[in-house]
């Protein structure tokens, strides 16, 4: 039982950063990014092509793929996220729904259905591990992501509350009219948040990649897994994020040792849990979640 | 040259004129009373002059430059601050958060978070409160604060006394005065005559978005006022005499 959650604490390292792009850009832009997963796996292919075709390692691919990713963020918020928001809610949701039905086809279109992984281009280190005390192994590139997220979301954390920068990012998400009455430019801080948090994306998927197969169509998993981690930590949430995750990887390595095919379930069950207890909590009260299922309107 | 002339603005929400072709200029160091009765288009002036709202016709020309189009935060950088009505702070920030967000501008200048614990004492204990649990005074001298932290030559001031105690509109009232004798250029919008006239050069009766009334606070009786926000003055809208 030790062992399951030591690697259920690990692998929540992984949602952690899956999860951590997902809830920065829900918190500043209220912009659910469906595309979430697409870009994480579109950086994974980078990497793999960076690797395979022109030699260059995964981690020295990140100093090309990271800066191009928060390229990509910056001008996904100032080109699209930004003019759909102003149609609406709905729009964003929709628009990078279409985004992530695009990307999954380029992908699908230039490098066809086969799986691949970036561990073969890590050596030994997709499968090296310590052994810890009490017969424990320990994956090495597991608790290399669990570090990454933990600094991650701490640097995150530091840049929010110690930085100019941070500051104007979080008065535009608490409230973007007042915040240029201030002198912030809510569109540059946006368009640098979505820039971080895409950043963040392209990291998840370097690692995706390392510790797991991926395929063009991979996105959808992952967007689900980030969804599920945020939730139960709490959007908006930095370390409730990494909480989150580990809460979710538990669930679901609890899940696989009820059953087989438990792993799965086993996050869906507690996400839909918590997800019940929030809305429970939300004021709604009972009957309130019974109409919301119903449809029947108070 | 004034430091702020307003022409012909015309300001609309949806259908509704809220401005209707109001003139006036302030010069520096003036300090300008905006009052008038609730939906006279007060707000909305001072907001249309921070770059909140857009004018749908006129101009606003801040120091020689002409601000039509200028988005709000480029109006900060070029040295307008509002303190909004209501005081919008960041409840999520603490005090010091908030005041340093006022320097986001990068406006040079003297203020500084220390100083503006001086001129606010009653925000020294409360530095690293967060601006939602802070008193109704409190949360108003932030405001006020984060707006100086931009090292404004323009500080408009949008009923600054609303839902305060008198006790605490009176310590308000009080820092205000050290800012006007410092020379900073004020136009403030507010409902009690006696307090408006009371620190002001210049006084503006709005009535149903046009200028009803406009002359120098000394010059300008109570009761001239009073019968401007009620509509029984009509004055023909215009600019204030210089």
């Amino acid at each position: 039982m030790t062992n399951q959650i030591v690697q259920g604490i690990l692998l929540g390292g992984y949602y952690a950063l899956i999860a951590c792009g997902l809830s920065f850009m829900f918190s500043v832009m209220r912009i659910i990014n469906l595309a979430h997963g697409s870009l994480a796996v579109l950086s994974a292919f980078a990497l793999w092509l960076l690797a395979s075709r022109f030699h260059i390692p995964p981690f020295l691919g990140l100093a090309i793929v990271l800066p191009l990713m928060a390229v990509i963020g910056w001008a996904l918020q100032r080109f699209l996220l930004e003019r759909s928001a102003r149609g609406g809610a709905l729009l964003p949701i929709l628009t990078t729904f279409g985004l992530a039905i695009v990307i999954d086809n380029v992908l699908f279109e230039q490098f066809g259905a086969d799986t691949r992984s970036l561990a073969p281009f890590i050596g030994s280190l997709s499968y090296d591990s310590w052994e810890w005390p009490g017969s424990l192994y320990v994956g090495k590139l597991a608790v290399i992501i669990f570090v990454t997220a933990v600094v991650l979301l701490g640097g995150l954390q530091l840049f929010l509350t110690r930085t100019g920068l941070g500051r104007s990012i979080r008065a535009t998400s608490e409230d973007p009219d007042t915040a240029g009455l201030v002198g912030v430019d809510a569109r540059r801080a946006n368009a640098i948040a979505a820039a971080i948090a895409m950043v963040t994306v392209g990291l998840a998927g370097a690692f995706l990649g390392m510790r797991a197969t991926f395929d063009p169509y991979a996105g959808a998993t992952q967007l689900l897994f980030a969804f599920e981690a945020a939730v139960i930590g709490g959007v908006g949430s930095l370390w409730g994020t990494l909480i989150g995750g580990i809460v979710l990887a538990l669930a679901q390595t609890l899940g696989a040792t009820v059953h087989p095919q438990g792993f799965l379930i086993g996050g869906h069950i507690a996400f839909l849990i918590v997800l019940f207890i929030r809305l429970y909590t939300s004021g709604l009260g009972l009957g309130g979640l019974l109409r919301l299922s119903t449809g029947k309107a108070s | 040259m004034s430091l702020l002339s307003v022409e012909d603005l015309v300001v609309r929400h949806g259908l509704l004129q809220a401005v209707r072709g109001v003139s006036f200029s302030v010069e520096r160091g003036e300090t300008l009373a905006l009052v008038g009765a609730n939906g006279a288009g007060k707000t909305t002036l001072l907001r249309a002059i921070a770059g909140a709202h857009q004018a749908a016709s006129g101009r606003v020309i801040f120091d020689g430059a002409d601000l039509s189009g200028v988005p709000s935060h480029e109006r900060v950088r070029k040295g307008i601050a509002l303190v909004p009505e209501g005081r919008r702070l960041f409840v999520q920030m603490t005090v010091e958060e908030n005041l340093l967000l006022g320097r986001t501008a990068g406006r040079p200048g003297d203020w500084s978070v220390e100083r503006v614990l001086e001129t606010f004492p009653n925000l020294k204990p409360r530095r690293h409160a967060k601006a939602g649990h802070l008193s109704g005074g409190e949360q108003q001298a932030t405001a006020i604060g984060r707006a100086l932290m931009s090292n404004p030559d323009l500080l408009l001031l949008d009923e600054v006394s609303l839902g305060l105690s008198p006790l605490v509109v009176d310590r308000v009232y009080a820092s205000l005065r050290g800012l006007i004798s410092s020379g900073t250029t004020i136009i403030l919008v507010e409902q009690d005559l006696n307090r408006a006239l009371s620190v002001s050069s210049k006084v503006i009766c709005m009535l149903e978005g046009r200028v009803a009334l406009a002359g120098d606070s000394k010059n300008v009786s109570r009761d001239e006022v009073t019968k401007a926000y009620f509509g029984l003055h009509r004055k023909a809208a215009g600019g204030v005499p210089a």
